[in-house]
């Protein structure tokens, strides 16, 4: 266990030791959740909410995906600069780096998450449901984005270099957008509709927005916050129990 | 005697090419071993398999008595591992570089300071130990990583061509504290393609190509095989080649290697010093004019050449 924090300090000092790094991608987040909240919110209707509300819960989780990106490039960089083959020569565990990085990333997302849900209360954001609702909302984020960061982490080890890993990344496209984060799916196409509702993200944001939306959320989702939620965890557990076996096998492998 | 590494028929596939293809290497305690060859002959390979990094295919290895595929934990006690690449954090300054390793070998934090401060002085860092790595030069981060091998005391040391790439001042400065290492006792598995680097560090040295040690002994029983030294000549006149050649083959019996191109003569002689003398008197005698001559080392090029001719000539000897 104490390698394995020892690992985790080594990766946040990184991002901590960069502030270039943690300025631009705040600037970044911040930039887009300006142009959702003012540009494109204008043109999107929601029945009987403002977009701010419909919005934060889905910019935050697809957050914890664009984020992963970032995890799977340090992955692939640690590989290639030999950082891992020195920790494969010590007498540590065989995950200790892994569950190193998955913990630094999800703490890094984490604390993301948290500008901006400041920065989402300061341009109007309201929770509907309780504070403590609002909490968990948080929480079940940070929890997906645990699970998620093992899907990056694998990824990141299998691209073996930084491009491959940041090329691979781009995979979180089609699931950030073809979800219910930014807009209703019942506005897509039928065919897209189908993937759009049954992938992870959906499932992720919308368990998040059943808690902040309070009573507006069965109307406006159809189902309660534990449909939701079950489900999402659910593809939490199965991308957790896909990827880390094959991040340990290729791990171990070399 | 005790075997620091017991390597016995490696294997090692890679698709359809044999990265190893039954390498033999034995190395004794107390002993510097130096693996040299050229790109791709394998080196990287054996020290990652001695690392414990890559399962070979077939063959026994042995590295302190563990056996590396059924106890691969215990080998990693006793190891440490610089890589080709300095494989330091640097957002983390030197110290806390080398506390982090320090402390994942299993010491505790006094005991990881402790370890660290020492190795900080044993390297000559202490005066940047406590800037980030990122500041360091490349000689400077070579020699940190070369620390974080050293931090857990380990028995052995398994360095991956420590100094390619590094200008010649701090290949001479890896060295010095490469040789301290040995001088106090740690054993060291070393890959090069430097003879120098092999001759100036190690007892022993094992010469690889194609994934198989080609010869095996130390550096002087090396050179005696191969001949002591080698003149090389430059001539003013490429009429003079041909000139210069049969002087040479008059006076000497290693073979004469002509380049006209850039009409450059050598030749391999046992004596060096004397032969270099009675050349220049020949080749005054015969009226040359030479735009330099001297004599040298055997470079790597020569040594395998050598050895290669020697493993045909007992080929056709045998057969």
């Amino acid at each position: 266990m104490s390698a394995t924090l020892i690992v985790t300090r080594r990766a946040l000092l990184r991002y901590v030791r960069t502030p270039q790094l943690i300025a631009m991608a705040t600037l970044q987040m911040t930039m887009f959740f300006l142009i959702y909240r003012y540009l494109f919110g204008g043109a999107i209707h929601i029945a009987g909410l403002p977009y701010v509300d419909y919005l934060v819960p889905g910019f935050i989780a697809t957050g914890v995906l664009f984020s992963g990106i970032g995890a799977a490039v340090a992955t692939a960089e640690d590989l290639q600069q030999g950082f891992i083959d020195r920790l494969r020569s010590l007498p540590i565990g065989r995950s200790t780096v892994l569950t190193a990085r998955a913990i630094a990333d999800t703490l890094i997302l984490t604390l993301a998450a948290a500008v901006t849900v400041g920065i989402a209360f300061a341009v109007g954001f309201r929770l509907h449901g309780s504070a403590l609702d609002g909490l968990a909302a948080f929480g079940l984020v940070a929890a997906f984005g645990f699970a998620f960061e093992w899907l990056f982490v694998t990824m990141g080890l299998f691209a073996g270099n930084a491009q491959a890993a940041q090329g691979m990344g781009m995979i979180v496209f089609p699931f950030a957008f073809i979800s219910s984060a930014y807009i209703p799916v019942a506005t897509m196409p039928g065919w897209l509709q189908v993937f759009a509702k049954h992938q992870p993200l959906t499932y992720m944001v919308d368990a998040a927005r059943a808690l902040t939306l309070g009573p507006h959320a069965e109307a406006l989702l159809g189902h309660p916050a534990g449909y939701f939620v079950t489900r999402a965890a659910i593809w939490a557990l199965a991308i957790v129990a896909v990827s880390l076996p094959l991040a340990v096998a290729k791990y171990r492998r070399g | 005697m005790t075997m620091s590494i017991e390597a016995q028929g490696l294997v090692k596939r890679y698709g359809k090419t044999r990265a190893l293809d039954g390498l033999d290497v034995s190395a004794e305690c107390g002993q510097v071993v130096a693996v040299l060859g050229p790109n791709g002959a394998g080196k990287t390979t054996f020290v990652r398999a001695v690392a414990t990094l890559l399962r070979v295919d077939a063959g026994i290895l042995r590295v302190a008595g563990h056996d590396v595929a059924a106890d691969p934990g215990a080998v990693r006690r006793v190891i440490g591992l610089a890589g080709q690449f300095a494989a330091v954090e640097p957002a983390m300054t030197g110290r806390e570089n080398l506390e982090m390793v320090a402390r994942l070998f299993g010491l505790d934090r006094a005991a990881a300071r402790r370890s660290t401060g020492a190795v900080l002085e044993q390297l000559g860092l202490e005066q940047d130990a406590d800037r980030l790595a990122r500041t360091y030069s490349g000689g400077m981060r070579r020699r940190l990583d070369l620390g974080a091998s050293l931090v857990g005391s380990p028995r052995l040391l398994l360095l991956d061509e420590p100094t390619t790439g590094l200008d010649p001042r701090s290949r001479i400065e890896l060295w010095r504290a490469i040789a301290n290492l040995r001088d106090a006792g740690t054993d060291v598995l070393l890959t090069t393609q430097y003879l120098d680097e092999a001759d100036r560090l190690a007892s022993q040295i094992v010469i690889i190509d194609h994934g198989r040690a080609v010869a095996t002994g130390s550096p002087a029983e090396l050179k005696a095989r191969i001949g002591g030294s080698v003149i090389e000549l430059h001539v003013r006149d490429d009429h003079d080649l041909a000139r210069v050649a049969s002087v040479l083959r008059a006076a000497k019996d290693g073979a004469v290697q002509i380049e006209e191109p850039t009409r450059r003569v050598t030749v391999r002689v046992d004596s060096g010093r004397e032969q270099l003398g009675s050349t220049l008197r020949s080749l005054d005698a015969a009226g040359i004019e030479l735009e330099d001559i001297s004599l040298r080392q055997p470079n790597l090029d020569e040594v395998f050449l050598a050895l290669t001719d020697a493993t045909a000539a007992a080929g056709a000897t045998a057969a």
